[in-house]
């Protein structure tokens, strides 16, 4: 084992417990739920009881530097919240969608549990089974290790095309050999005192908003962190959004353009000389094909489709140039577009040609404990146990690029096969850590007919949700993360960052010892330890080649992982040695070879988002305005937080932004009820007028249901039909498998008038819901 | 000796921590507010819209309220101010106002708070 030297952070008290003030603190990070993945160092108070009393950013952890969004400085309210599932619960499959809950033992939990997926594995097969997770939070490894256990290659991550993160990663990796993300200095213990470290000249923020989003293992205020020692902001965004107002220049994008944006920047920098001629003659490959292909891509053409003026785009591809570090802070709005890979694979390579790649302010690549996007335990498992699933993973023989590196399976091909059985029959499902149905999931009544066709559903949860009313048999009660021990091996760099128990889970259990117990009912083996402890200590040797034991990560946290610029350069990203990238030519794939073995086209494209203005303009006459979804929430983590009354008074209703003009023309006003719609359902919403939008897109917040609202399926399943945004959403995947269309859609708005004020749908109705002609 | 809060509101992202995190200091009920943003977002040229500016009038300012005492309990304890403590922005300062008001002096569009 190589024996990698950490360094560590140093603490006024050296204990990660101490007394203070007659309360018990705990020193230690954030990995959900609730909230969000970023792993934020934290302090957390709690009475002699294991009461959380309250939860303080720790001013010693170079993350986030003692700061805290509202999320976590609320978190003892949903700790503490009367509304949490407290113990397991079962119910009788033909009462999903009743509040019919009768609560068990966990004993009685787990016998249920592995009785009825042993008998879906004898009838159908392992592969019969499918587990789902959401967000990158502190699930995934353990999910898979789950899966694996059980002995089917079936994990899901619930988005169409999988379109948040994987997207841009699986492309990354395919055609440079690894995932990069900007340098914040993150890596490093004395942060942006390192010498090492150089602050970005730009940051490109492009299809996310940071600042409030916190995503991929980025602090969003990092940005103004750099902000203050002299980075340039380049924001693009159709929204004025902060940033976008500080910014150098601000392309004003229209949604699902991204692509068309990237390419016209690729070719301005090519034709113009701007790129840097040493890093693209030694470290890449497939320039001149790139060069010829883009060429006609004039920034006129650029304007006409993304609504940017040509002088701007120039602009700011002269300032990527001409950057002795750039950071693309890239975000979803590539993913949820369904031609994400090609659009990312342009953008990206605007950083690569320019010289930005490995290098100080520019993008990196994170050191890792577990590469947990690779699947925890599948040689062990799936090539040691259970060769007979090796092929039977959904959707990878369709889509070859969903062996370049991730062990997520389709989740479009997913939702087709419950329907169909073709080609093999599912029949359970083990829900985790997400509730799609109000969240991640297009056209929820196609997915809610799809799930119910299966015969067993567990799921397991911090509180009741729309997913779990409408289909779950079993659902487990699961702790807080300051009720569990855990280790932080999220997205974006992983640090050595321990999550430690400090308040009391009464019957609530981790997710991992959750997977654990049932794990070991499947195949001990596969689990051979006692407590979750041992697991972590597993994870960072054998994983990490860290030659320390969970409890020895407790004590050093937050601990740092060597790092080095250039190591292209020195031989160390390839298993061989030589000089170069991890591809199979060495190089930083800008024609992908991988993209091409698998019948995608190796160079980027362009693809006008469907629906849309440019692409379906008979939906226009009736559906004027161009619709974007996903908007972030100071307050809220994707559909959590919406029990959590300090934070839901502070955004208590779903919104739809507006131009004070599309107000006028559509006659309506700040705060009126609206109906959303477009040719596939409708929403409602509540107007927020604002200049900062452009008068013909409007942009919607996601993840809404009203936990206040009754449950029951008839009685309109937590408020859900008339809040879910996603109704008007489709299942459909980009051509590679992966990317959806979440962000560009064509809709009206309309004043929901007394009489027309919800979307009834009976239970009936729903559960024998057919999929529509077009899906 | 005299404490006070200085805030270099350029920086404010309004992102409403403060406010959060005051409230919790405070035991503040839903509607009351020891620290609360103000905002005032709009396209500065005349005539001209969305489309066709890039000057903006763009601020966040966190006005701290009656209820605010400074964080008495938490400064007597040698802690920052709740709000300084957690804001994201890192723009809120407290301390003693001469030291104060040197950065006040600095760097232009800032205001200072006291009891
Ligand atoms: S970004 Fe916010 S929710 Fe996420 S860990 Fe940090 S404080 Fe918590
Ligand atoms: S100093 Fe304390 S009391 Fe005053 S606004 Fe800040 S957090 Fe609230
Ligand atoms: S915490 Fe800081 S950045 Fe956020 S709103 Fe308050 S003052 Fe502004």
């Amino acid at each position: 084992m190589a024996n990698i030297e950490l360094e560590k952070a140093s603490h006024l008290i050296p204990e990660f417990r101490y007394r203070e003030d007659g309360m018990n603190v705990t020193r230690g990070s954030v990995w959900s739920g609730p909230g969000c993945h970023e792993g934020c160092g934290v302090l957390i108070y709690t009475d002699d009881d294991g009461k959380l009393i309250k939860v303080e950013g720790d001013p010693e952890n170079p993350f986030n530097k003692g700061r805290l969004c509202s999320r976590c400085l609320a978190l003892h309210e949903v700790v503490n919240s009367p509304e949490r599932l407290r113990h397991p619960m079962k119910r009788a499959r033909e009462d999903r969608g009743k509040d019919k809950w009768e609560r068990i033992t966990w004993d009685e939990a787990f016998d249920i549990i592995y009785e009825r997926f042993s008998d879906i594995k004898e009838r159908y097969g392992a592969e019969a089974i499918a587990c789902c997770f959401g967000t990158g939070r502190d699930i995934v490894p353990w999910i898979y290790r789950l899966a694996y256990t059980i002995g089917t290659p079936n994990t899901i991550f619930t988005m169409s095309g999988m379109s948040c993160y994987l997207t841009r990663v699986l492309g990354c990796i395919a055609s440079t050999g690894c995932f990069w993300v900007g340098d914040y200095s993150q890596q490093f213990l004395r942060r942006y005192e390192d010498p090492r470290w150089k602050r970005p000249d730009t940051i490109v923020v492009w299809g996310n908003n940071p600042l409030v989003a916190n995503a991929d293992g980025m602090y969003g205020h990092w940005a103004v962190d750099c902000m203050k020692l002299g980075s340039k902001i380049i924001a693009v965004d159709p929204r004025v959004t902060w940033l976008a107002a500080k910014a150098e220049v601000h392309l004003a994008i229209r949604p699902g353009t991204d692509g068309a944006l990237a390419i016209a920047m690729l070719n301005y920098i090519i034709s113009n000389d701007l790129y840097d001629h040493d890093f693209v003659d030694k470290w890449c490959y497939g320039f001149n094909e790139l060069a010829e292909h883009v060429k006609d891509f004039t920034l006129e053409k650029a304007e006409e489709i993304t609504y940017i003026p040509k002088e701007k785009i120039a602009k700011a591809a002269l300032m990527i140039a001409e950057s002795e570090g750039s950071i693309l802070q890239w975000g979803v709005a590539f993913d949820m577009t369904k031609e994400a890979l090609p659009a990312s694979q342009a953008a990206f390579a605007i950083f690569v040609i320019t010289g930005q790649i490995d290098r100080p302010g520019g993008m990196v690549m994170p050191t890792e404990i577990l590469r947990f996007v690779g699947g925890w335990g599948y040689e062990e498992l799936i090539l040691g146990k259970h060769q007979d699933m090796i092929d039977k993973r959904i959707g990878m023989h369709e889509y070859g690029l969903l062996n370049a590196g991730i062990m997520a399976c389709s989740t479009d091909r997913w939702i087709e096969q419950m329907e169909t059985g073709e080609p093999y029959k599912m029949a359970g499902i083990w829900i985790q850590t997400t509730n799609f149905l109000a969240c991640t999931s297009p056209d929820p009544k196609r997915t809610l007919a799809a799930c119910n066709k299966m015969e067993f559903i567990a799921a397991v949860d911090m509180f009741m949700t729309p997913t779990i009313m409408a289909l779950a048999d079993v659902v487990l009660p699961v702790s807080a993360f300051t009720e569990k021990v855990g280790l932080r091996v999220g997205d974006g760099f992983q640090r050595c960052e321990t999550i430690n128990r400090a308040s009391d889970p009464g019957d609530t259990r981790s997710d991992v010892e959750i997977n654990m117990t049932l794990g070991k009912r499947f195949d001990p083996e596969a689990w051979p330890w006692e407590r979750t402890e041992d697991v972590f200590s597993a994870v960072i040797k054998d994983c990490g080649g860290i030659d320390m034991t969970y409890e020895d990560f407790q004590e050093l946290a937050p601990g740092y992982q060597p790092f080095e610029y250039y190591r292209y350069e020195s031989g160390k990203l390839r298993a061989d040695g030589l000089p170069g990238f991890n591809t199979r030519t060495g190089r930083i794939e800008l024609w992908s070879t991988y993209y091409s073995s698998v019948g995608l086209e190796p160079l980027p494209y362009f693809e006008e988002p469907i629906p849309g203005p440019v692409s379906t303009p008979e939906l226009l006459e009736e559906y004027p305005l161009i619709l974007t979804t996903g908007a972030r929430s100071w307050f809220f983590f994707h559909s959590e937080h919406r029990m959590i009354d300090s934070l839901r008074s502070r955004h208590p209703w779903p919104r739809i932004q507006m131009n004070p003009k599309t107000a006028e023309i559509n006659g309506v006003s700040d705060g009126d009820w609206v109906w959303v719609e477009n040719h596939r359902g409708r929403c409602k919403r509540k107007v927020e007028i604002t200049p900062i939008i452009d008068p013909r897109i409007v942009m919607a917040d996601h993840g809404w249901w009203l936990p206040e609202e009754p449950g029951d399926f008839d009685e309109g399943l937590f408020g859900l039909w008339d809040m879910d945004i996603n109704n008007l959403l489709k299942w459909q995947a980009g051509r590679a498998g992966v990317g959806s269309n979440y962000k560009t859609m064509l809709c009206k708005i309309y004043k929901a008038e007394p009489g027309d004020e919800h979307n009834t749908w009976t239970r009936e109705e729903a559960y024998s819901y057919v999929p529509r002609e077009d899906d | 000796m005299t404490k006070g809060l200085l805030i270099d509101y350029t920086w404010c992202t309004g992102c409403h921590a403060c406010e959060t995190a005051c409230k919790r200091e405070l035991g503040l009920p839903r509607e009351q507010f020891g620290i609360k943003l103000a905002e005032y977002i709009w396209p500065m040229d005349e005539g001209k819209d969305f489309a066709h500016t890039d000057n903006w009038q763009y601020t966040y300012f966190p006005m701290p309220l009656d209820a605010c005492d400074l964080c008495e309990e938490r400064t007597a304890k040698g802690k920052l101010p709740s709000c300084v403590h957690h804001c994201q922005a890192n723009c809120l300062f407290y301390g003693e106002i001469e030291d104060l008001m040197e950065r006040f002096l600095e760097h232009p569009r800032q205001s200072l708070f006291h009891l």
